[in-house]
């Protein structure tokens, strides 16, 4: 077989992230869907809904549980390669209350491995996950302040002049031009006063940035998504978002 | 390989004949009538307790024939039936249309009433309302006409011992049209239970001819038992050779396009000079065209109607009526009109289009003429050169009563998910003892018990031996070690889940102004003619401002608002998305290694038009023929592009998958490339670099770009992103119930209630790739939308038999799938500009030529 078969289309590094910048503060969202802060060497994630597979289960519903081992396998990987200090988990950690018992013995001790990681572990609280996790280490919080910046799960609350906003819990995707077509994919939303993470967890799925809830959020003109590709970030502009306003 | 059929009534063994009682003969007497020897050979085999394949063509009396034995055993019961209880269910029909039943129950009735039999005929569709669907259970009807899907609804209920207990005949119709798909495995799988609850059942399948007799025979009988594991087989070949012509026009021969334009004058001559005409097209794009275009000519207003499945059904069902009474000279009409609905006398058949497979066509053609003994009468209309190709194929085949009908496949083990819940829902099991029953159907007659093992562990808790999964069991092992529901909400479920059909989301298409559309305001998008439906599948391949065929005419995509999607009308733009109003029949592959034969084969050309002789002659001067079992490779360049068209005959759908595969080479190779076109016979790339140049030196050789591992690693790869895959994952999941299926009204609660299928699927891939989903999903994907195996079997027969033509300009061969980048029908603004770029193309092709072929 000749070389130019097995070569593959590998993407290029910085490719791979987009840089955001908010309130002046430079951030690098990766297109597994976490965000970097690299001056505070700090890795965000949100809608990790842990544990939704065998959440369908009371329903009878047996869906393949691999979704928690799925999403601890990317960030362990993230954070192989940022090597961050502090790790924030936004909110809706897991998918409900009782989650935190479902987990496999393996999946505990690959969480519990991954929070010690790191010096600071952060987690704060959504709407599936009020309570603080039990049997994990990391604290909890309602709502983190860190410089200008302020980190809750539900976008939208009180801000103080010069504050910016990170938050989860809407799970923003945008259907964006690609090769050949269209492609729905997860996306960062942002408009240099707030930034919305797509959901990082394998089963939490996406709503478009066509719905409702994001209107009353964006500046509808200096709206960007930094959307997840398979091989590397695209950052569009509102216009090239179906349904953008 | 095709077989041939025989071309008279063949009983093996024969069995003495039954006397028909005084009623029947009176009955066939009176009618001046006898009863045909298939008729009389099908009441003997009843008799004798055979099940029996009845292969015949349309008109033989298939129907009588199949119903006679329950018939005269009926007449028989009558005198019992005063003095007992009700007889109970006697003998169950299934066909896999509805309006086949309920016509059928029709077509009975009346020699029933005739003869003066006490018989009760009764339907039970989707259709059925619910007060006579209680009473059909409480007391059944003698005569059953039903669908595989409210069969096996019927089959889960608690109390399907005593309505099929009795049932002493079953009754197939339009078998070979049921057997290839998913519907057919879930009816085996039904079959399998009935005859549990009926052990002496009498099977009987009514069937046109097919290639593999067989394997229908052996569907009719229970597999892995003692019994006979075979049906006999009765044939009745149509008596006279059909007289199929292909229309001869003094018109240019279209270089591509699906439509026969050229053709429709002497369409409406043909019809005005017959009784009664059908005229089939293959897509609903077509039959709406020709229609159009029939009446546009129709100067003497012949009474010609219009025939296919989105049609609204009232307006299909009077259709239907004028049709029976003989009130219309024409229906034009897509494969809607397959399946044996009695329509009358029909004086001939016109093929508008590609047959796409030989036995379909004779299926088609033997939809005129209803006394089997005179010819039936066709004419083929190619709508292009190739689709000449194609008939001539096609007319051979049918000369030589060659057949090439699907093979039937494995058991799918999402559908078997879906029966063993059904199962459980009517009654506990044993998993051997339903294991020995699944067995004995035909197209799980090699299951294994360990793949059996899983589908019923699936179907418990999912199979992932997890606590919490198991407290919340859908089946549970009782203590006697049966099987059994665990809730009775599950046997709701299922009853909402049941059946193999996965309808696609569509969204209506509605037409907005282009400046309308450039305001982008959402009031100003409202309004706007419907202009029909589209799969939302398609949909989302499409970015604002694509432009895409619909309804004849090129349409730019604006964008979606709610449930509709927005078009507006586009004087420009190439449709870069391959043909969406293409057939949806790939070319079968017995007529593609016919057409490669005849290319390769010079001599055979005498037979066909001169332009298409002489286009052929051209391309062998210019350029090569393709091989019979080699491939052409041709590269060429024009304007600031690269083209690379190769002509592997394999299909539409076959193509696409390898325009994928092969671009993503093309890609690693450096050559640019930057799109392609798929058609039924050759597939068409484009690039940047030189894609001659990068062949010849070696830096892109050809017997490395087709190898066979582009279906390891590349496909692999491809399968991550594959729509089409996750499609077919889609539908594997809703038929096993790991999804639900989303049901009018509860959209809303449900979408949040449900994990997208395509998020199950990359988890799924990643940690269980021999999942029995994943399993299903590949099975599906050989066949179905990807057609890879059929790649497969292409891949290996060229190996080292690759043409490369490097040429200076287009090839005459290459003109037709150059064409369809520019896509095929144009109305409207655009229509000029495509036909002139039709002219530039075909005048580069045939430069220099001293016979120009225009």
């Amino acid at each position: 077989m000749s070389a130019w078969l097995s070569q593959s289309v590998s993407a290029r590094d910085e490719e791979t992230s987009a840089p955001i910048c908010l309130v002046g503060e430079a951030m690098v969202a990766d297109k597994c869907g976490a965000l970097y802060w690299p001056d505070e060497s700090m890795l965000v994630v949100a809608d990790l809904h842990l544990e939704k597979g065998s959440s369908f289960a009371r329903f009878r519903n047996h869906l393949p549980p691999y979704d928690t081992a799925a999403t601890l396998r990317q960030l362990s990987l993230l954070m192989d390669t940022y090597q961050p200090k502090r790790v924030i988990a936004l909110g809706d950690s897991v998918h409900d209350r009782s989650a935190w018992e479902r987990f496999s013995d393996t999946d505990r001790a690959t969480l519990s491995d991954l929070c010690n990681r790191v010096d600071d572990w952060i987690w704060i609280a959504g709407n599936h996950d009020p309570e603080p996790p039990v049997g994990v280490p990391g604290r909890s919080a309602q709502e983190l302040a860190i410089g200008s910046l302020v980190f809750r799960h539900e976008p939208g609350g009180d801000l103080t002049n010069g504050q910016a906003e990170v938050a989860g819990h809407l799970h923003p995707a945008a259907r964006v031009i690609g090769k050949g077509g269209s492609a729905r994919r997860p996306a960062f939303a942002h408009d240099g006063q707030r930034l919305i993470l797509p959901a990082f967890g394998a089963y939490a799925g996406g709503l478009c940035l066509s719905a409702e809830p994001f209107r009353a959020l964006f500046k509808k003109s200096a709206m960007r998504a930094s959307v997840c590709g398979r091989t590397r970030m695209f950052t569009v502009p509102g216009n090239r978002i179906l349904g953008w306003r | 390989m095709p077989t041939r059929a025989r071309c008279f009534l063949n009983v093996q063994p024969t069995l003495p004949v039954p006397d028909l009682p005084p009623a029947f003969t009176a009955w066939f007497d009176g009618k001046g009538w006898a009863p045909r020897q298939h008729q009389l050979a099908l009441l003997a085999r009843a008799d004798a307790k055979r099940d029996t394949l009845l292969i015949a063509p349309t008109g033989a009396g298939k129907t009588l024939a199949g119903f006679l034995p329950s018939l005269v055993d009926l007449a028989g019961r009558k005198t019992v039936r005063r003095t007992n209880r009700p007889g109970g269910l006697h003998t169950l029909y299934i066909s896999p249309l509805k309006a086949l039943a309920v016509d059928v129950a029709r077509n009975l009735t009346t020699p029933a009433e005739e003869m003066g039999l006490p018989i009760r005929i009764e339907t039970r569709t989707g259709d059925t309302p619910a007060a006579r669907r209680q009473r059909q259970k409480r007391n059944p009807p003698d005569i059953l006409l039903t669908t595989p899907e409210q069969l096996a609804l019927l089959l889960s209920h608690v109390d399907a011992d005593r309505m099929f207990g009795g049932v002493k005949r079953v009754i197939f119709d339009e078998l070979h049209a049921l057997v290839t798909s998913k519907r057919g495995d879930l009816l085996a799988l039904g079959l399998a239970r009935l005859r549990k609850h009926a052990p002496d059942l009498v099977t009987t399948g009514l069937s046109a001819t097919v290639a593999d007799p067989d394997a229908l025979a052996g569907w009719l009988a229970p597999q892995n038992t003692e019994n006979s594991d075979r049906a006999d087989i009765v044939t009745v070949a149509g008596g006279a050779q059909p007289d199929i012509s292909i229309l001869e026009s003094e018109e240019r021969l279209p270089w591509a396009g699906h439509m026969a334009r050229y053709a429709f004058p002497q369409v409406l001559e043909a019809i005005a000079a017959h009784g009664t005409t059908l005229v089939f097209v293959n897509t609903r794009a077509q039959a709406e065209l020709v229609f159009r275009e029939l009446w546009a000519i129709n100067e003497d207003s012949l009474p010609i109607a219009l025939h296919h499945g989105s049609l609204d059904v009232g307006q299909r069902r009077k259709v239907e009526e004028a049709m029976a009474k003989n009130a219309l000279r024409a229906v034009v009409a897509t494969s809607t009109l397959d399946l044996g609905i009695d329509w009358g006398d029909v004086d001939l058949v016109v093929h508008v289009g590609a047959p796409k497979g030989a036995s379909r066509l004779a299926q088609r053609i033997g939809r005129s003429n209803h006394r089997m003994d005179e010819p039936s009468k066709a004419i083929l209309v190619p709508a292009n050169r190739f689709e000449v190709l194609e008939c001539r194929a096609a007319l051979n085949a049918n000369y030589d009563r060659a057949q090439d009908t699907p093979p039937i496949r494995d058991g799918a083990l999402d559908v078997l998910a879906q029966h063993v819940l059904g199962m459980a829902c009517s009654d506990a099991f044993a998993v051997d003892d339903l294991y020995d029953e699944v067995r004995s159907a035909y197209p799980y007659r090699l299951l294994t018990a360990e793949s059996f093992d899983r589908v019923v562990q699936f179907v418990a808790t999912g199979g992932y031996a997890l606590k919490t999964y198991e407290r919340y069991a859908r089946i549970r092992q009782r203590k006697d070690g049966l099987w059994r529901v665990a809730n009775p909400d599950v046997a709701q479920q299922y009853r909402l889940n049941v059946g193999t059909i996965i309808e696609m989301p569509v969204l209506t298409v509605r037409l907005v102004s282009a400046k309308q559309a450039a305001q982008r305001s959402s009031n100003a998008l409202r309004g706007g003619r419907i202009l029909g439906q589209v799969e939302e599948y398609f949909l989302e391949t499409l970015v604002p401002g694509d432009s895409f065929l619909f309804g004849g005419e090129v349409v730019k995509f604006e964008g979606i608002r709610e449930q509709d999607a927005l078009v507006s009308r586009t004087e420009s733009g190439e449709p870069k998305i391959p043909s969406y109003a293409g057939g949806k029949f790939p070319l079968s592959t017995y007529l593609a290694d016919e057409v490669r034969r005849m290319l390769s084969s010079p001599d055979s050309w005498d037979d066909l038009p001169t332009q298409v002789g002489d286009w052929l002659r051209m391309q062998r001067d210019k350029s090569a023929l393709p091989g019979r079992d080699g491939l052409l490779v041709e590269t060429f360049p024009r304007g600031n592009r690269h083209y690379m068209i190769c002509y592997p005959f394999e299909g539409r759908l076959a193509h696409q998958t390898l325009g994928m595969l092969l671009t993503r080479r093309m890609e690693r190779a450096r050559a640019k490339p930057l799109g392609f076109v798929a058609t039924d016979y050759a597939l068409g790339v484009w690039g940047l670099a030189d894609f001659g140049r990068k062949i010849s030196d070696g830096s892109m050789p050809l017997d490395e770009l087709f190898a066979q591992s582009m279906l390891g690693d590349d496909l692999e790869e491809w399968m991550g992103e594959s729509y089409l895959l996750k499609r077919t994952f889609r539908a594997c999941a809703l038929i096993s119930g790991l999804i639900e299926r989303r049901h009018p009204g509860q959209e809303k609660s449900g979408r949040q209630m449900t994990v997208s299928s395509d998020l199950i699927y990359d988890v799924l891939r990643q940690h269980e790739p021999d999942h029995i989903l994943m399993q299903s999903t590949w099975a599906d994907a050989a066949s179905g939308l990807l057609d890879i195996a059929r790649i497969g079997s292409m891949l290996a027969r060229i190996e080292d038999r690759i043409t490369h033509q490097r040429l200076e300009r287009i090839s005459p061969l290459a003109v037709p799938i150059m064409l369809e980048i520019g896509k095929e029908p144009v109305f409207g603004e655009a229509r000029d500009q495509v036909l002139e770029d039709a002219e530039s193309l075909i005048e580069e092709a045939m430069v220099g030529s001293t016979t120009p072929s225009k």
